[in-house]
């Protein structure tokens, strides 16, 4: 949150009253309100002040009160907590407020920044030399896809460049403002893309006809669309089964949907989710592919074996098999898929091995530091059972390991390397002597 | 890829007649009355039967939300409450709807009032919102005078629409400090159960809807509900409006079936990314509370609520922020930060103490100017606030900073050893411990 307060007293007027047309303006307003409940009216009745003197004060707060009969702290409250009210006099020919936030900064909201900086005021909330300019960063306006912008007044001024911001201020501080069209800056129609729309190329009509059910689903897709788009509309299974079995607190999704309802909602949604895949696979349909016509190339499996392990060259072989995406992520003896094509190995619903697991008997992996149980579970799983491995892994062969046990950097960052290759040397003592320390 | 025939905002771009005239020639206001007369209980099953999950974020099933209302009255009016305080960095959808397709707002929250025996709604909108607000006032009084709504309007069900604002505070996105700012209050949330069905605005039952959620309800009872099932993913139906800011050549809003894939959906609305596909770094895929995910995870990834789970982020609002390989990483997700510090209401203190500390500290780790060990340890101060506040806004200033550290913990590390290393060479080791 942050700290604001009034403007100082020298610059508080001693009172404030409210325009003929605003005061019956807001007397309908209040009316609006079921009875009893005029307090609702605040935030409409101090912005309207605001729009008319440009600015919100003591004075001001306290008529309002008045008007709504609440005490004057409430309303004080109010005015303070809310940012878009202005609690000091602002420039009497525009108040620039330029997004500042990610979607904004990415596109060069910084250069917006240091126009107002030199033009106005080298900070925020104060006045230009002649009292007509004032500039504030405000958080996110709502006008992400036509980054960056600045609201003036009533207006947003969007697509801008530091130029063209210059141009618009200029005509501001000149008392020109009104020449400027308001919204998009650049040849656009509002938030479609520049350069002509993608969507929303024929006329709408008010012809709309009722969707029949069992019919293949035309509205769906369309002949000629992507392949992605139809099956995925018949998949049974939709959800986690995809998701990694063990989930290390690092990796653990904290994923609860966004501020509104996340908490109550994720129980309840998630019952509709089983709910609804239990009624999918009830109704007997075979396990689909998700992506039919996916090639696999961007896919998780030819990252880690380059297409070389069986299981993946089989399933890709396959013609109406499960695609190379799913084979080391899914679990088909979980779905009760045909699993036409799937290898032994993939069956297991394990990783794939990467390495050759070698003869002998396995190596303590947990007395290097980074590895616990369940890595150590995971190593044994892709091959690896022996120090001596850890310490002979390329940079190519880490690459593939981390990216299919999810914990990308986690190599490097503990350096088992250096450890394993000590614990393959000279086991336990070799650890000490050189880590001045017991290994764990 | 959806045909134009299928899109619900025909007029998102404002290319034609927003006025009620406009609408109904694009069949806004055809039927209403023959849905309103089938009764509550068919509104809600249709719309439960189309699987429409709310599109405020949470996505969680709107038909079910309005089955929460009691079903006989005790004599206290019932409230629709649509929440159009779109505040989340990356979201700007609902804005296209209250300025281009008004009509499917009003028409939806006639029907939607119908569906909880509501005879009030309030929309909220966003201070910022200024002109929007005004166009939607308009349209309001426009469906008043053609008798659409309000007392003894044509469609038999008394409805009146009050269109109210905020003042800049993104916390009132949250539905219960949506009511505490209804009432003329700060928008600080509330404690729940009671939930807001039991004693909601003036504590009265009250449901709270996302804009877009309730804006697609005429449409789907037009159509039936089984169109809109149809399209998607089973769990992850319908359309979706999705917006693209960023580093994308042409940043677009645009309606499209969920379900799709990420790349497919990048390259035919916005023009790829800048740069080439192998010059992305991440995104942030559902709005600026969502984990950010690196660039490689996209590449197959498929954008509805599940397609997202599995990459470990949320699928949120469906406002992507595409970052290419010019952005520094650690400095926008401090940049987040900072909005969450600003926007925290003050209430909680995990939240309110929590915001502005992780802010600074990832105002450090911005130029490097911390201790490998620190990166741990902000990691578990996300944990320590997540989950222990009121509202979830401690949530989800918590996530972005657990995406950055879970995917670009390499990017941060790098940062701090280049500056120790330049710090080291001019004779001054930074101490941290001492600060």
């Amino acid at each position: 949150m942050s700290v604001r307060r009034l403007a100082d007293e020298s610059v508080q007027p001693a009172s404030f009253a409210f325009t003929d047309a605003n005061q019956a303006w807001a007397e309908k307003r209040i009316a609006l309100y079921p009875a009893g409940r005029q307090q609702s009216a605040v935030i409409p009745l101090l912005m309207r002040a605001q729009d008319q003197d440009g600015w919100v004060s003591r004075a001001t707060i306290e008529k309002v009160a008045e008007m709504l009969g609440m005490p004057y702290i409430r309303v004080l409250e109010v005015a303070t907590f809310y940012t878009q009210f202005q609690l000091q006099p602002v420039g009497s020919r525009a108040h620039v407020q330029v997004c500042g936030t990610t979607p904004c900064m990415l596109r060069g909201a910084g250069e917006l920044i240091e126009v107002c900086k030199s033009k106005i005021h080298h900070e925020p909330h104060h006045l230009n030399g002649d009292g007509t300019l004032s500039w504030e960063e405000v958080e996110c306006a709502g006008a992400c896809v036509n980054a960056p912008m600045v609201t003036i007044y009533h207006d947003t001024y969007e697509d801008l460049t530091a130029g063209r911001l210059e141009e618009i201020i200029d005509a501001f501080h000149a008392g020109r403002g009104d020449t400027i069209r308001p919204g998009t800056q650049i040849e656009r129609l509002n938030a479609a893309a520049e350069g002509g729309q993608t969507t929303l190329l024929e006329t709408p009509t008010a012809k709309r006809e009722r969707f029949v059910p069992p019919a293949p689903p035309e509205g769906a897709a369309p002949p000629d669309a992507p392949a992605s788009a139809a099956p995925a509309a018949k998949s049974p299974e939709p959800t986690t089964a995809s998701r990694p079995k063990d989930v290390s607190e690092e990796s653990a999704p904290a994923l609860k949907g966004t501020p509104q309802e996340a908490k109550v909602s994720r129980a309840k949604a998630e019952g509709e989710r089983k709910a609804a895949s239990a009624a999918a696979k009830a109704d007997g349909e075979p396990n689909k592919e998700m992506r039919p016509n996916a090639t696999g190339a961007e896919s998780d499996a030819s990252k880690i074996d380059g297409g070389k392990a069986p299981g993946k060259a089989t399933a890709s072989a396959a013609p109406a098999g499960a695609t190379a995406t799913d084979v080391p992520k899914e679990e088909p003896a979980k779905v009760a898929a045909p699993a036409e094509g799937l290898s032994p190995t993939a069956e297991t619903g394990g990783p794939v091995p990467i390495f050759q697991r070698p003869e002998g008997p396995a190596d303590d992996l947990k007395l290097i530091s980074g590895v616990g149980p369940v890595m150590e579970g995971k190593l044994n799983s892709v091959g690896i059972i022996k120090w001596s491995q850890v310490a002979a892994m390329t940079p190519e062969e880490i690459e593939r390991l981390e990216s299919s046990l999810n914990f990308r950097g986690r190599v490097a960052r503990d350096n088992w390397l250096a450890q394993a290759e000590v614990l393959a040397r000279g086991g336990i003592e070799e650890y000490r002597k050189v880590f001045g320390k017991d290994p764990r | 890829m959806l045909a134009d025939k299928d899109r619900i905002f025909t007029n998102l771009y404002g290319q034609h007649d927003w006025r009620l005239e406009g609408a109904r020639a694009r069949g806004s206001w055809v039927g209403t009355k023959e849905f309103l007369d089938q009764g509550r209980d068919w509104i809600t099953n249709e719309v439960k039967g189309s699987g429409l999950r709310g599109r405020g974020g949470a996505g969680f099933p709107t038909g079910l939300k309005w089955s929460f209302m009691p079903k006989v009255s005790d004599g206290r009016p019932h409230y629709l409450l649509v929440n159009a305080d779109e505040s989340e960095p990356g979201t700007c959808k609902d804005r296209e709807i209250l300025r281009h397709d008004p009509h499917h707002l009003i028409e939806g929250c006639l029907i939607a009032s119908r569906a909880m025996d509501a005879h009030l709604a309030f929309i909220y909108v966003r201070g910022e919102f200024i002109r929007e607000r005004q166009r939607l006032e308009e349209a309001v009084q426009e469906a008043y005078d053609a008798k659409l709504i309000g007392k003894d309007n044509i469609h038999g069900w008394d409805l009146d629409i009050i269109v109210h604002h905020g003042a800049g505070a993104y916390i009132c996105g949250e539905e219960t400090a949506l009511m505490e700012s209804l009432e003329g209050k700060k928008g600080q949330p509330r404690l729940k159960p009671p939930f807001p069905a039991g004693m909601g605005v003036y504590g009265n039952p009250t449901t709270v809807n996302n804009v877009e959620s309730i804006a697609v309800v005429p449409e789907i009872l037009r159509r039936g509900a089984g169109w809109f099932s149809s399209i998607g993913r089973p769990n992850n139906v319908g359309t979706k409006l999705f917006m693209v800011s960023g580093h994308v050549n042409k940043p677009a809003t645009f309606e499209e079936s969920l379900g799709e894939s990420f790349k497919d959906i990048i390259e035919k609305h916005c023009g790829g990314i800048r740069g080439g596909w192998d010059n992305l770094l991440a995104v942030i895929p559902g709005g600026a509370s969502c984990p950010v995910v690196r660039g490689e995870d996209m590449m197959d990834a498929i954008m509805d609520f599940d397609g997202m789970r599995e990459k470990k982020s949320s699928f949120g609002t469906g406002g992507m922020i595409i970052m290419d390989k010019s952005t520094d990483i650690i400095r926008a997700i401090w940049r987040i930060a900072a909005f969450f510090k600003h926007e925290s209401c003050g209430q909680c203190t995990p939240c309110r103490e929590g915001t502005g500390w992780m802010m600074r500290v990832m105002e450090r780790m911005v130029e490097g100017r911390a201790q490998k060990r620190e990166i741990d340890m902000l990691f578990s101060v996300t944990k320590q606030i997540e989950g222990h506040t009121i509202c979830a806004l401690g949530d989800a200033a918590a996530w972005p900073i657990q995406g950055l550290i879970r995917n670009f913990r390499d990017v941060i590390e790098a940062r701090i050893d280049q500056y120790t290393y330049s710090s080291t060479s001019d004779g001054a080791v930074p101490s941290i411990a001492a600060e």
